[in-house]
């Protein structure tokens, strides 16, 4: 099988897997508590917090343990709305993965303010037209580093600095679930409040996540109870996933410069041989700007879904849109505000890579799909 | 793959005959905010039913979205019929425009060669020519909602259940250890639910319930009704008229949004007019034919001219809007749909 949905999720690296083996049973503690055993448990949860930290420019006490993306997300914007401070209006972009638009959605039935700003068709969100959505009452802006369907780049740290010159109090989240292990990461230089990091894109474990929170913030928590994270996330930590997230970072990052040049390339081999290859072709992932490894297609005629149901059949994992209820995909919400039609986005298929990907697959790949995609036309 | 057993143990049995088998289940249909369905056919927990009978098997299981095909060839028909004083049966519009149209059109894309299912009905090829047989289950035969299939559809679609009994599907799916084997039918419509058809009704076309008069035979106004939609020919209960005799309704005048009542007499036709005719062999012609005319009831001997069906007895319950199937015997000949009587 030529894995090619790493957008969706990564294989556990080794060194991972590794790294949380002694806390099913040898170190089993829950870091709350008195006793050696969960002094220990305590000890390896805060070495992993320390090391996530410095990795990404922050201290560790900015760092919050989450059970992954969706949550991380969800605490940013409902932490920073429902929080104390007056504010309470949401200013975010069309193309943000559900996690966020659905939490949009609920405060807006809640009745407070949403505002969601258009892109252009390349899904990019303009840094002007998203400060002049803020206003005094924005609490926070959230706008994802990297798009998960196109792979779009947004420019952070020029939606950072716009939104700060305009607005000093309106706090900036961004999703960072993608964008971790192929762009740089740096709190500081981004200039931004609040970053959500997943592990398990990136090589870690599932149900392992991050939200940064820079020190001075205060958010309305999600999960309320038994007050860890200093309050912010209650729950029992799950300390053999918070370390192998951290031993994930540290791997991710030696890995980065890989993601900028070879699978890169591989992504970039993909693309010209479809385009070569596959007839008519057109590539929704931007020419510039873009990830190191996102590629969405689409081809004019065919259906995706019958398209992933070939590739499945011939040995190519690809993804298009997010699965419904039922299993069936869905038309993206992406797609559509980069101003496709639902039947364009219905011939749009994702390949993403990741650090198992090999040259070799990318030229497999590349055969097998223009073969499908040329039979089926 | 509907979840059902009998879909359940189609895919087994021409899995167990050694061919190379995809199991699918259709996406047809969501509420309003894109939820799945969570009663009546087809519900997010069938298809989760369809995939672990598909897992359990070990063939490939996936989801096809025919929701735009479903809404304009069923939804929207069964919403016009009953605005023209019709009554629609939608599961027979789901065979002819969705499952043996658009998903048959896509076999060889997906390099298929048949489309199985799980109906009970019995299809035979001899010299080239397919046959479309009631089910040995005569109980459960569902020839009749296949009644439209022709040459091209019968030669690329198998019906492995067919030549088994209710019973007997049950106990293979038993002894395959599958969870639906004791899985009880659904009666609904899958885009129903646990609404009745008026609730839906009432939902998106508020206009079928334009509240009009019931009359009897002379056209004398005997009582009201809160809409059309609400009735079918052949009717007896609900008519909020209280006579004495039992009394039926006899037709409906979408026009006027009246509903005529009569007596059981009067509910018996001589004729239907027919429209949709289609022949298994894909030409059939005039003469004597027995006819079926409703999904539960016995074919009755009548003379087909044209589009002009006469009964050689009248009968009752003939409704605009449902299938006459024609059968010779076991076999099923070909169908239509009733455009009115007389």
């Amino acid at each position: 099988m030529i894995y090619l949905d790493h957008a969706a999720t990564t294989p556990m690296r080794p060194e991972v897997w590794e790294a949380m083996a002694p806390f099913a049973n040898a170190s089993f503690g829950n870091p709350s508590g008195v006793h050696g055993v969960s002094r220990a448990a305590k000890n390896a949860l805060e070495e992993a917090r320390e090391k996530i930290a410095s990795l990404i420019g922050a201290q560790p006490l900015e760092i919050v343990f989450t059970s992954g993306g969706t949550e991380s997300d969800n605490l940013a914007i409902k932490g920073a709305v429902l929080s104390s401070t007056p504010r309470q209006g949401l200013v975010t972009t069309a193309i943000e993965h559900e996690a966020v638009l659905e939490t949009a959605d609920f405060l807006k039935r809640l009745g407070l303010p949403v505002t969601i700003v258009g892109v252009d068709s390349e899904a990019r969100a303009h840094p002007d037209e998203i400060a002049a959505a803020i206003n005094d009452d924005t609490a926070v802006v959230s706008v994802m580093m990297v798009n998960n369907e196109t792979g779009t780049l947004q420019d952070i740290e020029a939606i950072s600095d716009l939104v700060k010159e305009k607005s000093p109090e309106t706090l900036i989240h961004t999703d960072a679930v993608q964008a971790f292990g192929c762009e740089r990461i740096d709190v500081g230089a981004l200039g931004i409040d609040l970053l959500t990091i997943s592990a398990h894109k990136f090589g870690g474990p599932k149900g392992a996540g991050i939200l940064y929170v820079r020190d001075g913030i205060a958010l309305e928590p999600v999960l309320h109870g038994g007050g860890q994270e200093l309050g912010r996330r209650s729950g029992t930590h799950d300390v053999a996933s918070a370390v192998g997230m951290a031993t994930a970072v540290e791997s991710a990052l030696f890995d980065r410069h890989r993601f900028e040049t070879e699978i890169s390339s591989m992504r970039d081999r993909l693309e010209e041989r479809l385009v070569a290859d596959a007839g008519e072709v057109v590539v929704n992932t931007p020419k510039k700007g873009r990830s190191s490894h996102h590629l969405n297609v689409r081809f004019p005629g065919v259906r995706n879904e019958t398209l992933l149901m070939l590739l499945d059949q011939k040995g190519v994992a690809a993804s298009a849109g997010s699965a419904c209820q039922s299993g069936a995909a869905t038309v993206s919400h992406v797609l559509e505000a980069m101003g496709l039609t639902p039947d364009e986005a219905r011939e749009s298929v994702r390949f993403t890579f990741g650090w198992t990907s090999t040259a070799a697959e990318a030229d497999e790949a590349a055969s097998i799909v223009s073969g499908i995609v040329s039979r089926l036309r | 793959m509907s979840g059902g057993v009998d879909s359940s143990v189609a895919a087994a049995l021409m899995k167990d005959a050694g061919h190379t088998v995809m199991g699918v289940t259709l996406k047809l249909w969501s509420g309003p905010n894109g939820e799945a369905p969570s009663a009546g056919c087809c519900t997010v927990s069938d298809a989760e039913d369809a995939r672990r009978v598909a897992a359990q098997l070990d063939i490939p299981y996936y989801v096809l979205d025919h929701t735009d095909d479903f809404r304009d060839g069923v939804v929207d028909k069964f919403v016009a019929d009953y605005a023209t004083g019709r009554t629609p049966n939608p599961c027979i519009e789901c065979n002819r425009t969705v499952k043996f149209d658009r998903l048959l059109a896509r076999l060889d894309d997906f390099e298929c060669d048949v489309l199985v299912t799980g109906h009970h009905a019995r299809s035979r090829e001899a010299g080239g020519v397919w046959q479309l047989i009631r089910g040995a289950d005569a109980a459960k035969d569902q020839s009749y909602v296949l009644s439209m299939l022709t040459q091209r559809e019968l030669s690329r679609t198998r019906f492995p259940v067919g030549e088994l009994t209710k019973k007997q599907v049950r106990q293979v799916a038993a002894g395959m250890g599958m969870r639906t084997a004791h899985k009880p039918e659904s009666m609904d419509i899958c885009f129903v639910g646990q609404r009745d058809y008026r609730g839906f009704l009432r939902d998106v076309a508020p206009e079928v319930f334009a509240a009009g008069a019931v009359v009897d035979g002379e056209g004398r106004e005997i009582g009201s009704h809160d809409g059309i939609a609400g009735f079918t020919v052949g009717q007896r209960r609900g008519l909020g008229v209280a006579i004495g005799e039992p009394r039926f309704v006899i037709r409906i005048e979408p026009g006027s949004a009246t509903v005529v009542v009569g007596s059981r007499d009067e509910l018996a036709v001589h004729s239907a007019r027919l429209h949709e005719v289609t022949w298994s062999r894909g030409s059939g012609g005039d003469g004597p034919v027995m006819a079926q005319y409703r999904a539960h009831g016995e074919p009755v001997p009548a003379w087909l001219e044209g589009d002009t069906l006469t009964f050689d007895h009248p009968q009752e319950a003939v409704s605009p809007g449902q299938t006459v199937a024609f059968y010779d015997g076991d076999v099923v000949l070909g169908g239509a749909l009733i455009a009115g009587t007389g």
